[in-house]
């Protein structure tokens, strides 16, 4: 989808505006958000359901809410559409029913183990790369209506393949329950001018992280 | 250039909706909403507190800048580590003792005085937690996320950082699970300090690259 989260490219923001002594959370219900978020991950996952969950917020609600805001909002809402929680549980904060799980919430040595051991998004499958390092290629142009990585920024800009990282689960079809589809994950190396426009005079470069569906060799037109 | 001189030069930022700017009564509901919501995941059997209290912990105690500048300070001491921290970042960052979630396909970019690298994540805030931490405000604010493809060396100016016109600046996008720790340029004058006052001069914004590391 098109949406806010898209944001690479607009100027519009006004300057960065670090915080001196920043906490890593500011207030208690943060804490408490970051925390469920985690731990709710073996039910409302993967993350790019997650992610996506927050993309489909309305797009004046999703800029004037905070970071933790929008992860409350993906718990709440990916609860509720799993049917674990109702929206009347919800707003009273009591169990009318129980959730049919489809197992027990993890502990906190499982939690541990997340952490130290990650999810790897590398798939072992026999899949030969279309194109190589120093490979010409072109973002395809196109609307994905859920979610999706290619951001607005690149589609039909020309660039170039500077790595091959193995075959990566695909976020598009992952997030939507149509499975993994694991396929080549490339860095194309786009110019500043081919991104921007040729009155940009500089030698900058963006080096973003692609799919192999969402690129076509450079000569298929 | 920005207009950083007209307000909050060092306040926070203006947007009423950000975190350190959130009013107390926002706060309130923020906080009642999220003990609800809390109450009923517990009673319903989708968390468990002892596994939610000690990922918090976790991520506010063990993990932060401090073991990114750990990696940074021995591929300064060490060439050969350096070496295979450029070759595979993942294996070499586990050599310290750190990787897992948020950091399973690690990748270092090194500035050098022709290149220098800077990272963001447009389309969220992915971040490589196991040498960083959570990332800090600014870089999940939309200032960042948009504006630094575009126009990476306003958003260095932002930082006080300056590049030379001849110097390459590259801006990597973690749009995939692949996460980018920069490895600075080591300062002048250091090179009789031992890894742990070399990992001292090292700063978090360092290794997302939007400063450099100060002479000591």
């Amino acid at each position: 989808m098109n949406g806010i989260h898209d944001m690479g490219g607009l100027t519009n923001f006004g300057p960065v505006r670090p915080e001196a002594n920043e906490p890593v959370f500011h207030e208690e219900w943060e804490r408490r958000v970051f925390g469920m978020s985690m731990v709710t991950l073996a039910f409302l996952g993967p993350v790019d359901r997650v992610r996506h969950s927050i993309e489909r917020m309305d797009a004046i609600e999703s800029l004037t809410t905070s970071y933790y805001e929008h992860w409350l909002h993906s718990v709440e809402t990916l609860a509720e559409e799993f049917g674990y929680v109702t929206a009347d549980e919800l707003v009273t904060g009591r169990a009318t029913s129980a959730a049919a799980l489809p197992h027990p919430a993890p502990n906190a040595d499982m939690v541990e183990g997340l952490v130290r051991g990650g999810m790897p998004a590398t798939r072992d499958v026999a899949v030969d790369p279309a194109f190589a390092v120093g490979s010409k290629v072109k973002a395809r142009n196109i609307e994905v209506p859920g979610h999706t990585r290619l951001a607005r920024y690149v589609r039909g800009k020309t660039g170039t393949v500077t790595a091959v990282h193995g075959c990566h689960a695909f976020p598009d079809t992952a997030a939507h329950d149509k499975g993994e589809n694991p396929q080549p994950l490339y860095t194309v190396r786009f110019e500043a001018s081919a991104l921007w426009g040729e009155n940009v005079a500089r030698r900058d470069c963006v080096l973003v992280d692609l799919w192999e569906s969402y690129l076509q060799p450079l000569d298929e037109g | 250039m920005s207009d950083h001189d007209h307000d909050h030069e060092h306040g926070a930022p203006p947007n009423p909706y950000h975190d350190s700017n959130r009013s107390e009564a926002r706060n309130r509901e923020l906080t009642e909403r999220v003990a609800k919501l809390e109450a009923l995941l517990s009673e319903k059997g989708l968390i468990d507190k002892g596994a939610l209290d000690r990922i918090v912990e976790i991520y506010e105690n063990d993990l932060g800048p401090m073991n990114g500048a750990r990696v940074v300070a021995r591929a300064w001491a060490d060439p050969a580590y350096k070496q295979r921290l450029l070759d595979n970042a993942t294996a070499a960052i586990a050599e310290l003792g750190f990787g897992g979630l948020q950091g399973e396909h690690m990748v270092a970019v090194e500035n050098t005085p022709e290149v220098h690298n800077l990272v963001v994540c447009t389309l969220c805030s992915c971040y490589p937690w196991p040498v960083l931490g959570l990332p800090p405000g600014w870089y999940k604010d939309a200032a960042y996320r948009s504006r630094v493809v575009i126009d990476p060396r306003g958003v260095l100016a932002d930082f006080g950082t300056a590049i030379d016109d001849d110097v390459e600046v590259r801006v990597w996008d973690s749009s995939a699970e692949v996460r980018y720790l920069v490895l600075p340029e080591r300062p002048a004058g250091t090179e009789h300090f031992s890894e742990e006052q070399l990992a001292a001069l090292v700063e978090r914004d360092a290794m997302i690259g939007v400063k450099k590391v100060q002479p000591a």
